[in-house]
């Protein structure tokens, strides 16, 4: 191999270095101007793109929930509030094992163990610098527990935020309803923006009806955000103009109903499990509310346990059922001053004119007796004895004259069958049989001795007691019907301006011949007079009382309730009803009252009657006047 | 060349203190300047770049003075003895290399660092200033441009450590030593057809790289090609360094104040991508200042290679100003989206001491090597 011969030159080395050098030199130049062209490019002539994309980058919304609105009776009492509720929050970012965290919570019973796992899943999937409630109330035992180990539970803290709060708690629960945590149900048919940063929802009763006007409108602030997300207050050595705008408080609702009496009615049904409703026959102001056994709401809105909910949810009393609204029952008696109605409206029965009852009633042309309450019969009665002594032959025979089709059409008029139209959901319309009815239900005729049960509000027939107080309103107003109705007044929480609302009148139930209402009234006098079936009951009132009462047989054990031994003889037992107005000459308040397996109507529904009338038009309260609960 | 210290001592009787002092310590005053001014506007924007955070800052200016200390005493090294410890020190490097390979320490998913008693280091820094000083030392006593058997002979010295720090991976490095090499081949008058020929076989390497590439390595290039891909993920860095500096516009959004940088929208803000820092707080005007202090330095750095006296000096300076600009070229290209995402830092500005002492090293050798004269042709 040549070896190079090549003899290094120094100067044509250098020459050659320095063209390197100077080529080297122009192409920095040129190259670092390119960069200096894609600067101007997006400095310049894209400047204001980014500027909208750093801005979008840095401002984030932050949900301002509003106030719900509070509920007041007719006497301007607060029966529904906003009260600070001690929550116990987990921040998860500050929190080294959350698993290790929740299990030693629940180990000193501040978490229940079976939440343990969910509540884990619930924290994973949040962000980790929002704090998440594990507990919406702790009781001061609660919090005295935690205070002296809170330094084992690092990112764990109390805090106190706007919870809902029923200071009378269970009184009127039925009607009020309650809120509680949203469900994924829930969520798919809200605007989730307006429920950020709240946990509960209206969900039954006036809280879920009235939703729209009680929750009002969410708010949102600009905050400065980093990019994980995390609240900033100032960004390096300057201050950022952010904009708020003020959440609006929901709506104040006041309410036709009065807690006192609601209480009373309450106290006087205590121990029974049944319902009262209380109706102005005037504005169809409703008074007062119940169905018992109650519950108390502030359970709900305090984060229920699962425990505490099942224990509400099977027990054999029903507490969460609405009997008032979803209770339907057959209304025995009660009917027979509507059917009365029915019979003079027809013109097929003269008042005045009396008939014998032997004690049973007999279709012609059949040997199968139905029986009369009273064995040994009531002799000669005309339509007034005959609500007054509740003759069920009476009825029998009227049933049979008018036919189901006018009898169904009558009672229809007054408002059974169909749901009365009042301002909390889930009503149940009852049922008022019809031939048709019966085809399409059962696929059978209808047989005439089914038209004959129906006169005493027995058979197929079924009303709830809101329907049965409606009935005895329009009776008390011969005719006037006003639309049953919780909430009478609407406060708008932007201006203060209390907003009326005027009652809501139906089409007047009108008869051929209006003296008919006073047949009827008459008859529902003398029930309380001696010789009528609730004569105790107006024993001492200083005003008169017209009523009916009512028995209603059990057939036998509802669908869903287990065979109890000790418990089924009393669950055999009637039902006792009671519908009555009062004054009667100027009726100032309707009621129906009932009261399961409670036997008689007018042994144990009318005295509570009786009780709810003295309250409202004496103002006689025999419970403690209106204490409110104290928050827990 | 002319001996010019005798001009300047008879003409300048009012020469400083100072420039006398630097005349002895064989440094060069310009350079000195320009650099320093790139530091100081570093440190200055290294500040708000780490939010505040002074101790970081602090310990920014202790990598500093470590690394002037470094330039000063390189530059009191005799060329002929840099010289001759070229070969050294790319063998001990290579050496290390392998070593690291083997057991080096694990830092962000890359082998890089080796723990030798309390020193942490990283041998790939070294063959920053080893590639170019052995390219030199290979060509000083062989005529110029180089032969083909040349050529082949660089091209392994530059390939073997280059490939051993792409594996670690840490491919910012090995780019930066590769092209140091390449440079010291160009400046050497290696002909364009070559380097021509060379970009084209380059060109038809990259689906061979690819196969080679590590993901993260590929899903960058992707990225550079279309960074609205994924906003969150890999592209994440490209568009918000570029929403930075964009929505800094010409003067900027005030020192402290860029809200990328801020609220860390801005990834890396404190090191690769503080070049998007100066472009949103100090706007285009800041980033146009540095981009003219790097040229100055760049050109001053040339100026004193081409009046270097032998071959070796002349090819290293070259080959350190030259490395210089990549370092600022790729940087501020991939932080303003012409280039795809490296690591490579800002120089003398990203936060970092490793960098900051290898850039002023090199620069302590260019003195060296220009400031020490030979009496030439008087």
């Amino acid at each position: 191999m040549r070896r190079s011969v090549r003899i290094k030159d120094h100067w044509s080395e250098q020459r050659l270095f320095f063209g390197r050098v100077l080529f080297a030199a122009i192409a920095a130049v040129l190259l670092l101007l390119a960069v200096g062209a894609r600067l101007f490019v997006l400095q310049v002539v894209r400047h204001d793109y980014y500027v909208d994309l750093s801005q979008g980058n840095r401002v984030r919304l932050e949900p301002l929930p509003p106030d719900r609105g509070l509920m007041y009776d007719r006497h301007g009492v607060v029966i529904a509030e906003n009260t600070p509720a001690y929550t116990l929050e987990l921040t998860p970012e500050q929190v080294p094992d959350v698993g290790d965290t929740l299990r030693r919570l629940a180990a000193i019973g501040l978490v229940e163990q079976d939440q343990v796992a969910a509540l884990e899943r619930l924290i994973r999937s949040g962000r980790k610098f929002e704090a998440v409630p594990l507990r919406l109330s702790l009781s001061d035992a609660d919090i005295a527990t935690f205070a002296v180990r809170q330094f084992e539970f690092p990112g764990v803290e109390i805090q106190t935020r706007l919870a809902r709060w029923y200071p009378y708690r269970e009184a009127g629960v039925h009607a009020l309803g309650y809120v509680a945590a949203i469900s994924e149900d829930d969520l798919k048919r809200i605007d989730r923006d307006q429920y950020a940063g709240l946990s509960v929802i209206g969900k039954i009763g006036l809280e879920g009806s009235y939703e729209q006007e009680l929750h009002g409108n969410a708010g949102y602030r600009q905050v400065l955000v980093n990019a994980q997300g995390r609240r900033v207050d100032r960004l390096g050595g300057g201050t950022v103009a952010l904009e708020t705008r003020s959440p609006r408080a929901g709506n104040d609702l006041f309410l036709g109903l009065d807690i006192r009496v609601q209480r009373v009615a309450e106290e006087a049904m205590e121990g029974h499990r049944g319902a009262v409703v209380a109706i102005e026959p005037d504005t169809g102001d409703v008074v007062a509310f119940v169905s018992v056994p109650t519950f108390d709401p502030n359970k709900f809105t305090r984060g229920i346990s699962g425990r505490e909910y099942a224990a509400l949810r099977d027990d054999l009393d029903k507490p969460l059922l609405n009997r008032a609204l979803k209770g339907a029952y057959p209304p025995g008696s009660t009917v027979k001053p509507l059917m009365a109605l029915a019979g003079l409206e027809y013109g097929v029965v003269d008042p005045n004119s009396a008939r014998f009852c032997r004690g049973f009633y007999t279709l012609p042309g059949s040997a199968h007796p139905y029986r009369d309450w009273r064995k040994e019969g009531h002799g000669m009665v005309d339509m007034r004895k005959a609500i007054q002594t509740s003759c069920d032959v009476y009825f029998y025979g009227l049933a049979e004259i008018l036919g189901i089709e006018r009898v169904h059409d009558a009672l229809t008029g007054l408002g059974l069958g169909k749901p009365t139209g009042i301002d909390v959901g889930g009503e149940l319309p009852g049922l008022v049989p019809s031939p048709e009815w019966k085809q399409q239900r059962y696929k059978q005729a209808w047989f005439p001795g089914e038209t004959v049960i129906v006169g005493i509000g027995q058979g197929y027939l079924l009303a709830t007691p809101l329907q049965l107080a409606h009935a005895a309103a329009v009776v008390a107003g011969h005719g006037r019907n006003f639309r049953p109705r919780l909430v009478t007044a609407v406060r708008d929480a932007a201006t203060g301006v209390v907003r009326k609302l005027p009652p809501v009148a139906e089409p007047t139930v009108e008869l051929k011949d209006p003296g008919a209402w006073d047949v009827v009234v008459e008859g529902m006098e003398r029930v309380t007079e001696p010789g009528g079936t609730a004569s105790v009951v107006a024993r001492g009132a200083p005003y008169k009382i017209a009523a009916k009462t009512g028995t209603a047989q059990v057939f036998s054990l509802g669908v869903n309730e287990k065979y109890v031994a000790s418990q089924v003889a009393e669950r055999l037992r009637d039902h006792a009803l009671f519908i009555a107005f009062a004054p009667a000459d100027n009726p100032k308040l309707a009621i129906a009252v009932l009261v399961e397996n409670g036997g008689h109507g007018g042994s144990v529904a009318a005295p509570v009657a009786r009780r709810v009338f003295d309250a409202f038009l004496l103002g006689k309260f025999d419970v403690a006047p209106g204490v409110p609960g104290k928050v827990e | 060349m002319l001996y010019e210290e005798g001009e300047y001592s008879t003409t300048r009787r009012t020469l400083t203190a100072s420039a006398v002092l630097l005349r002895r310590l064989h440094l060069d005053g310009p350079l000195l300047a320009a650099l320093a001014a790139v530091s100081a506007f570093g440190l200055f924007v290294l500040y708000s770049a780490t939010g505040e955070n002074f101790a970081q800052w602090l310990r920014q200016v202790e990598y500093l003075v470590l690394a002037v200390v470094t330039l000063v005493a390189l530059a009191q090294v005799p060329p002929a003895w840099l010289r001759r410890i070229s070969p050294l020190l790319y063998a001990a490097g290579v050496v290390l290399l392998i070593v690291v390979a083997v057991h080096g320490t694990v830092g962000k998913g890359a082998q890089r660092w080796l723990t030798v008693g309390p020193v942490r280091f990283q041998p790939s820094e070294i063959m920053k200033l080893a590639v170019p000083m052995m390219c030199a030392w290979y060509l000083h006593e062989r005529p110029l441009p180089p032969t083909l058997r040349d050529v082949l002979a660089l091209l392994a010295i530059i390939v073997v450590p280059a490939v051993l720090i792409a594996k670690q991976p840490d491919l910012g490095t090995a780019l930066l030593v590769a092209s140091a090499g390449i440079l010291v081949l160009f400046l050497a008058g290696l002909s364009v057809f070559v380097i021509v020929a060379g970009l084209a076989a380059l060109g038809a390497a990259v689906p061979v790289a690819w196969h080679f590439m590590h993901d993260y390595q590929r899903q960058r290039v992707l990225m550079f090609l279309d960074p609205a891909q994924d906003p969150l993920g890999a592209g994440y860095h490209s568009i918000q360094s570029q929403i930075a500096i964009g929505s800094g516009g010409v003067f900027g959004k005030g020192w402290m104040n860029g809200s990328q940088a801020q609220l860390e929208f801005l990834p890396e803000r404190s090191t690769d991508f503080i070049f998007a820092v100066i472009g949103e707080e100090l706007g285009l005007l800041g980033q146009l200042f540095l981009i003219a202090l790097y040229l100055t330095v760049i050109g001053r750095a040339l100026y004193l290679a081409s009046e270097t006296q032998d071959t070796y000096g002349r090819l290293v300076c070259g080959s350190f100003a030259l490395t210089f600009f990549v370092y600022a070229f790729v940087n501020s290209g991939m932080v303003s989206g012409i280039l795809p995402v490296v690591g490579v830092p800002l120089p003398l500005v990203s936060y970092g001491g490793t960098a900051l002492v290898t850039l002023l090293a090199s620069f302590g050798v260019l003195m060296s090597l220009n400031r020490h004269r030979k009496l030439v042709g008087a």
